[in-house]
């Protein structure tokens, strides 16, 4: 029974279960699902300089850091007790691509060759660490949320500015993970 | 102090109701442990990132090059729960634990949707992360991911600083 638990958990099941968070947090208090802007809220209450963009009652959305503060103990948690003892499984066309960039570690969720304290004095490890959170977080305020504001909680609600949004993330992603991400990882 | 905030058109309330976030929230007043639930949720969130993989730097991959299905399955079933359960809402006038009337803003649409849509979809396939799992990958054990987490908080940063630059 355990072993169920500990093993990686298939799309039908957690998908779904993603999904109850939307009625979740609009029962338990009228809020929706995002998780990008509390890098707002961050910016508002720590950062806020003169930018309008920053000036408003950060506190009224303290719910949404308790959640994201949720998020980041449920992962040390699964991690910690329920961890997958084998390594991931990876598509064996990926594992021969990233095989020619020296990537072969496959025992954890993010690859320790790429992601690194080391690799952030490498010119490829920068890229990917520093340049590639700044396009996440610089991307998701323009755009005015990420998979969850946008993708999960928008479309449930119907809304279309959401499936433009999100139509456009994975635009994004295609185009980087197919023809530019290749040329970084070889850096 | 505004007795509906529906009808507020503040400029702190527009600043609000231009992001994706909650602009509809509980008018009573409650003290601070009343987070702990929202804590709670979060945690259950984290777990199922983890153990479904989500915060897989390959499982991102593979999406994008279309190698697996996983991905896509996750977030499209977790699209028609969200959107069943939004229809159930809204058909059964379902109010939150307070008694409180559910009321979900639409969203404007702006050209930022697409073109910060793209820089984030970029971003995305590097860091194999989107926000949430930012969270998780760090509770995981990935330390260094602080860095892309701050870097992200960076981001957000300069966007609001230009945001007045930029097409809208």
């Amino acid at each position: 029974m355990f072993e169920f638990i500990t093993q990686p958990w298939p799309w039908y099941v957690a998908g779904p279960l993603i999904g109850l968070t939307v009625p979740t947090l609009l029962i338990i208090g009228n809020k929706t699902f995002g998780i990008s802007s509390s890098m707002r809220h961050v910016c508002a209450a720590c950062i806020p300089g003169d930018i309008p963009f920053f000036k408003y009652d950060w506190k009224k959305e303290i719910w949404n850091l308790f959640f994201v503060l949720g998020v980041f103990f449920g992962g040390m948690i699964a991690m910690q007790l329920l961890a997958n003892p084998n390594p991931v499984v990876v598509n064996p066309t990926l594992a021969k691509e990233l095989a020619t960039y020296g990537i072969t570690d496959f025992q954890g969720l993010v690859p320790s060759q790429l992601f690194n304290w080391d690799s952030l004095l490498s010119l490829r490890g920068f890229i990917m660490i520093v340049f590639g959170g700044f396009l996440v977080g610089f991307g998701t305020r323009y755009a005015g949320g990420c998979t969850s504001g946008h993708a999960i909680m928008g479309l449930s609600a119907l809304q279309w500015p959401s499936l433009i949004a999100t139509c456009c993330f994975m635009l994004g992603g295609f185009l980087m993970a197919n023809f530019i991400l290749p040329l970084i990882m070889q850096l | 102090m505004q007795t509906n905030e529906l009808l507020d058109t503040s400029p702190e309330f527009e600043a609000r109701a231009l992001d994706a976030m909650c602009v509809n929230e509980s008018q009573l007043e409650h003290k601070w442990y009343h987070n702990i639930k929202y804590l709670l949720v979060g945690l259950g969130f984290g777990i199922i990132f983890v153990k479904a993989e989500i915060i897989s730097w390959f499982r991102i991959q593979e999406m994008f090059r279309l190698q697996s299905f996983h991905m896509y399955g996750i977030i499209g079933s977790a699209v028609v729960v969200g959107m069943i359960s939004v229809w159930l809402i809204k058909r059964f006038n379902i109010k939150t634990i307070y008694g409180e009337k559910i009321i979900i803003h639409p969203k404007e649409f702006n050209k930022g949707q697409i073109y910060g849509g793209l820089i984030f979809g970029l971003g995305w396939a590097i860091t194999g992360a989107c926000p949430g799992p930012l969270y998780a990958q760090i509770g995981s054990g990935a330390t260094v991911i602080i860095i892309t987490l701050l870097s992200a908080i960076a981001g957000t940063w300069v966007y609001g600083k230009f945001r007045s630059k930029l097409p809208h």
